[in-house]
């Protein structure tokens, strides 16, 4: 069930562009999976009037906490970038569908790009405690884009690319030589749109069954307006409460 | 606490969700208890589907929003055969906001309307500003408005509600001519057009450029045009346009509407509707109003 929730900002770690907001609520929280997405309400920000959808990094069920990895792309989420340590931050959760969660045995491998390394946090997690241990493959313009990257290691085999060359192989994931080395049942992805283009293209050319999340522009996240609708074998559905996860299959890439 | 709004509408209290913000009740059902309000308005519907406008659709703005959905709906038949067994046992009045192309379209659609049980009204969506052939051209003039309604209204025995566009030079004659052809109602305002640019990219932000502007920032607008509306007809007159809390409801009231609707507002908080229900209570009980209804015009 959906819920409408205060929560306070216990913690806040600063990435420069990115901030890791952890955050608790008084309330229990609901069932979440894996790549489902929150609604955030920016609050002071006079140009923000609509909430942000922001994906789940990570749920720590026993103390009732969220934690939100925020890319400061704008005026809402530079001022939510900007709270600071016990202001309430009030979020709708959980919205939308989340990642299928693969059978036991099956080879997984998640993407993510830039930003979109964060639902895969917290999907390696639970495919841990599912007892799959997938394989990560990273990618950022550089560095310092690859966040939290000693955590996803522990998480499963991990491989990263920067365009600079500055860690891991130099490149886009799709260049990486892991897809020669090693074969995959289920592929995941959520990064920038021309980057999952390309994943899934390559996912489709090896016959690998592929999941990409989209983070179309949105107003409600309910499904009600009909704002981020994606094009897809069955006409125009809404993202946030059809996806953000989609087998590509379904879309008209 | 009960609001008549003629011909069988009966609303518990005042508010309504407005359509093509609340879908069909089910999304928000989590957040409302529905039995709570006075009636939803379920999305726009035309009597054949329609896919909508392409990506993207919306464009955030100071306190508001611009949309160009273009009424994506999948037509009246499904509605019926698909919605409607789910829906129809809601515990608050469920309506319809029904659209057109043409003449023929809104007949016909009213006509498969008019035989549900429990659909009470039909919202006449005579003022979509995005699509081409949206039912605005229909009301923006006296002479569409009068055409639409008195066909519509040969056909639908129901409360027959017609929302009024905003981009009008004088939105009091179009209600009148409504009023004339025959409804029950009129409820207003539907979107304000508007445009919104990204000066990065030289591009417009909306796939169709333009798209209909709602949200906060148009209260002020809506306001006026119901205070004007509700001075020229007899009909009762629902106010909606930038309604985010209670206090903005009773505005709406003083200036002369009988019952409101709540829009864009649901997107920023899902259980604003309920919250702005009780409020009216309390402002009721506050200014020792005895019911909701005194609240109608009650402007010193």
């Amino acid at each position: 069930m959906k819920q409408i929730a205060d929560f306070k900002l216990i913690a806040k770690q600063d990435y420069g562009r990115s901030v890791l907001l952890r955050l608790r609520s008084k309330r229990p929280l609901p069932d979440i999976m894996p790549g489902q997405f929150v609604q955030v309400r920016v609050d002071g920000s006079p140009s923000t009037y609509l909430r942000r959808p922001i994906s789940i990094h990570d749920v720590e069920f026993e103390q009732n906490e969220i934690t939100l990895l925020v890319q400061q792309v704008g005026e809402g989420t530079r001022h939510l970038a900007a709270a600071e340590e016990g202001d309430t931050i009030n979020m709708v959760l959980p919205l939308g569908n989340g990642f299928s969660l693969p059978e036991k045995g099956e080879r997984c491998l998640l993407v993510g790009g830039g930003i979109g390394i964060a639902p895969l946090y917290y999907f390696a997690k639970v495919l841990n405690a599912k007892g799959v241990r997938p394989t990560l493959l990273l990618g950022g313009k550089t560095d310092t884009d690859l966040l939290r990257l000693a955590d996803y290691q522990k998480l499963g085999e991990t491989f990263v690319t920067t365009e600079d060359g500055s860690r891991g192989e130099k490149g886009f994931v799709t260049m990486h030589s892991v897809w020669q080395k090693q074969s995959f049942d289920k592929i995941y992805v959520c990064g920038p749109k021309p980057m999952m283009k390309a994943v899934a293209k390559l996912a489709a050319e090896k016959n690998v069954w592929c999941e990409v999340s989209l983070e179309n522009l949105m107003a409600c996240g309910l499904g009600a307006c009909l704002c981020c609708v994606e094009d897809t074998v069955d006409g125009h559905v809404c993202v946030c409460k059809e996806g953000p996860v989609f087998n590509t299959r379904r879309l008209k890439w | 606490m009960t609001i008549d709004l003629g011909r069988g509408l009966v609303l518990r209290n005042p508010v309504m969700t407005a359509s093509g913000t609340f879908g069909y009740g089910e999304e928000y059902t989590d957040f409302v208890d529905l039995a709570q309000l006075g009636g939803i308005i379920v999305k726009g519907t035309t009597l054949n589907p329609r896919e909508g406008n392409p990506y993207p659709r919306m464009a955030e703005t100071p306190s508001g929003m611009l949309n160009c959905v273009g009424l994506q709906n999948k037509g009246v038949q499904y509605f019926i055969d698909t919605i409607y067994p789910r829906i129809k046992d809601f515990d608050t009045n469920v309506l319809l906001n029904l659209s057109g192309s043409c003449l023929d379209d809104y007949v016909k659609g009213a006509e498969m309307v008019d035989a549900l049980e429990k659909i009470p009204a039909i919202e006449l969506n005579v003022s979509c500003p995005n699509v081409k052939q949206g039912g605005m051209a229909f009301g923006v003039t006296t002479t569409g408005i009068s055409q639409v309604v008195s066909e519509v209204r040969k056909v639908y025995h129901k409360h027959l509600m017609v929302k009024l566009s905003p981009n009008v030079t004088n939105i009091a004659e179009i209600a009148l001519a409504a009023e004339a052809a025959g409804a029950d109602s009129v409820s207003l305002i539907n979107t304000l057009m508007g445009m919104a640019i990204d000066a990065e990219k030289r591009k417009p932000k909306l796939s169709v450029i333009t798209g209909g502007l709602s949200g906060a920032c148009v209260k002020p607008v809506a306001l006026r045009m119901v205070w004007q509306v509700a001075k020229a007809v007899k009909i009762p007159v629902v106010g909606l346009g930038g309604i985010s809390n209670a206090t903005d409801a009773v505005e709406f009231m003083l200036a002369g509407a009988s019952a409101i609707e709540i829009g864009t507002a649901n997107f920023i908080d899902p259980a604003v509707s309920a919250k702005v229900a009780w409020g009216i209570n309390e402002y009721c009980e506050r200014h020792g109003f005895a019911n909701a209804a005194e609240l109608t015009g009650a402007l010193l």
